[in-house]
């Protein structure tokens, strides 16, 4: 039997209603809905999804216990290979990763099975069953050769302290942030990537027997060198979160911010619920975002949420360029956010009073490819334009924090920054420190910042065992 | 982990001193560093200086000046509580220098961080002289621990209850003027406008002087940008490249203005919990 040609669609809010609030755009599939979608799915003997997921799910299988409706089954398949299915089912980049492997996909005119939608399923079903979290009681033993420190609890370091810990090892993470998580707690809104969800997950990690340890910034609060005494092995994931600015005239006027700072203070500190909540955030009226990336996007939908007016995003290349996931930018057209094309500002006007009031924007064109291969904006001579608005929110990019580095000079970093591994074993350049994610590779995917712990996981317990 | 409030006592109006229990912390700090803090589920992440610490009791003191929120919710908590979380120590410690002469100026709440400065730089073998400016004599804190150690204190009050009256910067451009001795260098921490007025003073005498600058912070880690200063003509981040920076080169009046960022909303959170707004409007000047 030919599958039907589209995915079984998902009830997403009105967009009108969900601009109101930071709840969830949709509420995922019903088990009937799912079970149908799972039929889509034509089992191909190749495989080719699961080379398309960077930690290797067995795609068909959890789908045919699905559609079995061996809900627990399918599920434990999909978490032995990815800790965290709820996360990634609503994050992962599917259309470039399993999505854009599957076979149902590359029929004309037909969409691919609904991997993404299906592995939220089968997690958010085991949740909402309140199925209790199984523990298993950390190994009693506490020698060093089995100790384990995790630097950074974003989804590298919590896959990396799960893997570790599944292997018999003893496992500690230590994070700078008072919430465990990452990007995943302070970065990405709560209406894509629901904070209680998080919060669960992370407690699954735990009853593995991981210990997670907060308010710990490794290379302050402790340093590299006295975790080398008290640990066997290191690993090191702590994203790439410092903040990029254009750092064009006007870059310090009052409401002009980083991505971060604003999603820092949504996301980690529930500004939106000020004054309840003691953080406050900057409500602009009319607003800018610059970027078109998901932090873009993001940044973009969560300022429109906390009731601004009118809000523009400003990139310097094409739609076709922007490298934010389509459904999100879809999502963020629905909202009534618009787009200016092929532009940047080159500088922000204020007030006397270091008040933000306009953008002087230039536009741009496509010239020859850069060695991205992507055809290079430059700008037009003469042709800018002046943009009112309160606030502006750069999503330019991040690079490596420093804090750790400078209190250890002695790992090997690239030219960008970014930390030198070997692309095997994930090994830095000092004995007994690995590290992945976001750190080695700049900023990227959870997936793969998932897979980069995972494979950490297995180099520390083979370097622990020799 | 429960950062425990071991003791606690209040040493002028709306200034707490009070020592905490974070091992790490203690065995790690250095003068010139600080600590963010978030008090309870709800609380917002603020900075402190840590203005003494004591390694083996794992103890860190903060002296708090009541601003508003969140430093009204540190001040309202009693011996034996606790704080839900606090970081640090943050920030490069201060480069202290070996047998030079030192002048530490310290206003208001920030003398609190001088303290741990002035002890240091003589254990370091310096000269050490400490200018210690407060509203009035009732305001002024741990005169006598500085004086303990500094070579010489010199105090100044706005309204002459103790000391000279008038600003800290008449007394730091006269014992400047005089050169006896000739100071090498300088650290001065306290209210904005103060460090302002100091730096210009600075500037007209050709002196090196620290300063350690009080954005507003979120996570003091260097992931948001939202503390950032301009140092130099160059965009430094305060909690991760600071706090302290040459004060002949800092952009006052932009870190004036961006101060004052979330003024209006935190007028609103106080009126929310039903404080009084007058401490806020105080704070304006103060720290
Ligand atoms: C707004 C936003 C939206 C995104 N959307 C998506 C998406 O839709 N899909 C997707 O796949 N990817 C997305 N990404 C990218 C993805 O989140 C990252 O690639 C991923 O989180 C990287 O994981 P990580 O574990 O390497 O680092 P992070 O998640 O950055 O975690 C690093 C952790 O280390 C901590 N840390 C740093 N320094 C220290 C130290 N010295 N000591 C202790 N702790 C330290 C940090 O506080 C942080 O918690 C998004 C990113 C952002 C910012
Ligand atoms: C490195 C550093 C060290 C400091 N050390 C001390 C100290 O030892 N003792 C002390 O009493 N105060 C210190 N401060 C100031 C202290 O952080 C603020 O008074 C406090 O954050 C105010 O919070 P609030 O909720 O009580 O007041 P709010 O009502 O929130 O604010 C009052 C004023 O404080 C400032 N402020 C507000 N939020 C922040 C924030 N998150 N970060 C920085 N400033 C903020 C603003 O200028 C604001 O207008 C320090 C600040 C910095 C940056
Ligand atoms: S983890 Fe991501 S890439 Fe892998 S199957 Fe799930 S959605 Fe696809
Ligand atoms: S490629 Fe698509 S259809 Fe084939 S097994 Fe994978 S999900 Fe099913
Ligand atoms: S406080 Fe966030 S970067 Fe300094």
């Amino acid at each position: 039997m030919k599958p039907s040609p589209r995915k079984v669609p998902l009830h997403e809010r009105p967009a009108e209603e969900r601009i109101q609030d930071f709840a969830e755009v949709n509420d995922g599939y019903s088990l009937e809905q799912a079970v149908a979608e799972a039929t889509r799915c034509i089992q191909c003997p190749s495989q080719p999804c699961v080379a398309g997921c960077p930690v290797r799910i067995d795609i068909p299988g959890f789908i045919r216990q699905l559609r079995a409706q061996k809900l627990g089954q399918s599920l434990q398949t999909v978490k032995t290979a990815n800790m965290l299915p709820a996360i990634c089912g609503r994050v992962c980049p599917q259309e470039n990763q399993c999505e854009q492997a599957c076979t149902v996909g590359k029929i004309p005119g037909s969409e691919p099975v609904g991997i993404g939608r299906l592995e939220r399923f089968v997690a958010d079903i085991a949740r909402q069953s309140g199925e209790a979290v199984p523990v298993s009681a950390p190994p009693s033993h506490t020698k060093k050769e089995q100790r384990v420190a995790i630097i950074g609890s974003g989804p590298a370091g919590l896959t990396c302290a799960a893997e570790c810990a599944r292997a018999g090892l003893r496992p500690t993470i230590f994070e700078a942030l008072h919430e465990p998580g990452g990007v995943l707690t302070y970065g990405i809104p709560e209406f894509r990537l629901p904070k209680q969800i998080v919060r669960y997950e992370i407690e699954n990690v735990r009853a593995l027997g991981v210990e997670i340890r907060t308010d710990v910034l490794v290379g302050r609060t402790i340093t590299l060198p006295e975790l080398q005494q008290q640990y066997a092995a290191i690993f090191i994931g702590i994203g790439a979160g410092t903040p990029v600015f254009m750092n064009v005239p006007g870059t310090n006027l009052k409401g002009v911010f980083s991505a971060s700072e604003v999603l820092t203070r949504v996301n980690l500190m529930r500004a939106y619920d000020f004054p309840r909540s003691d953080t406050p955030v900057f409500h602009g009226r009319n607003a800018i975002v610059v970027g078109g990336g998901n932090v873009a996007m993001d940044a973009a939908r969560s300022v429109l949420r906390l009731g601004a007016q009118s809000v523009r995003v400003v990139y310097r290349r094409t739609l076709e360029q922007l490298p934010a996931r389509r459904e999100e930018y879809h999502h963020a057209v629905q909202e009534g956010i618009t787009f200016s094309w092929l532009a940047v500002p080159v500088a922000y006007l204020g007030d006397p009073k270091g008040n933000l009031e306009r953008a002087q924007i230039q536009r741009m064109e496509l010239g020859e490819p850069d060695e991205s291969g992507r055809r290079r904006p430059v700008p037009i001579p003469g042709d800018r334009f002046v943009q009112e608005c309160d606030m502006v929110v750069e999503a330019i990019g991040q690079s490596a924090n420093k804090v750790l580095f400078e209190t250890f000079p002695g790992l090997a970093r690239n030219k960008r920054g970014y930390l030198q591994v070997d692309p095997q074993t994930l090994s830095t350049s000092v004995s007994g420190i690995f590290a992945g994610g976001d750190i080695v590779t700049g900023a990227a995917t959870v997936i793969e910042a998932m897979g980069a712990g995972k494979r950490a996981a297995v180099s520390i317990a083979d370097f622990l065992a020799t | 982990m429960p950062y425990k409030i071991v003791s606690k006592k209040n040493i002028a109006p709306n200034q707490t001193d009070c020592w905490i229990q974070a091992p790490l912390v203690a065995q790690h700090a250095q003068p010139g560093q600080f600590v963010v803090l978030r008090v309870d589920e709800v609380g917002e992440r603020i900075p402190l200086t840590i203005a003494d610490a004591d390694p083996e009791q794992g103890t860190i003191r903060l002296i708090v000046l009541q601003a508003g929120e969140s430093t009204q919710k540190i001040c309202a908590l009693q011996q034996g509580e606790e704080i839900l979380n606090l970081m640090g120590p943050l920030g490069h410690p201060s480069e202290l220098p070996e047998n030079q002469k030192l002048l530490m100026v310290g206003g208001g709440v920030g003398i609190a961080a001088i303290l741990p400065m002035v002890k240091r730089a003589k254990e370091l073998g310096n000269l050490v002289w400490a200018i210690l400016g407060a509203k009035s004599s009732e305001h002024m804190i741990l005169q006598q621990e500085i004086s303990h150690f500094a070579d010489r204190t010199l105090l100044c009050t706005d309204d002459g209850s103790l000391g000279h009256k008038g600003f800290v910067t008449d007394v730091f451009a006269q014992v400047l003027s005089e050169k006896k001795p000739a100071f090498d260098q300088g650290w001065a921490v306290g209210p904005t406008v103060m460090m302002k007025a100091l730096s210009a003073v600075a500037v007209e005498n050709d002196f090196l002087l620290w300063t350690s600058l009080n954005p507003i912070m979120v996570d003091g880690t260097g992931m948001c940008g939202g503390c950032r200063v301009t140092v130099d003509g160059q965009m430094k981040f305060a909690c991760v490249d600071g706090p302290e920076f040459d004060g002949r080169k800092v952009d006052w009046v932009e870190l004036l203005q961006r101060q004052a960022q979330y003024l209006s909303a935190e007028k609103q959170s106080l009126q929310a919990h039903g404080c009084r707004l007058d401490t806020l409007e105080q704070k304006g000047g103060e720290a």
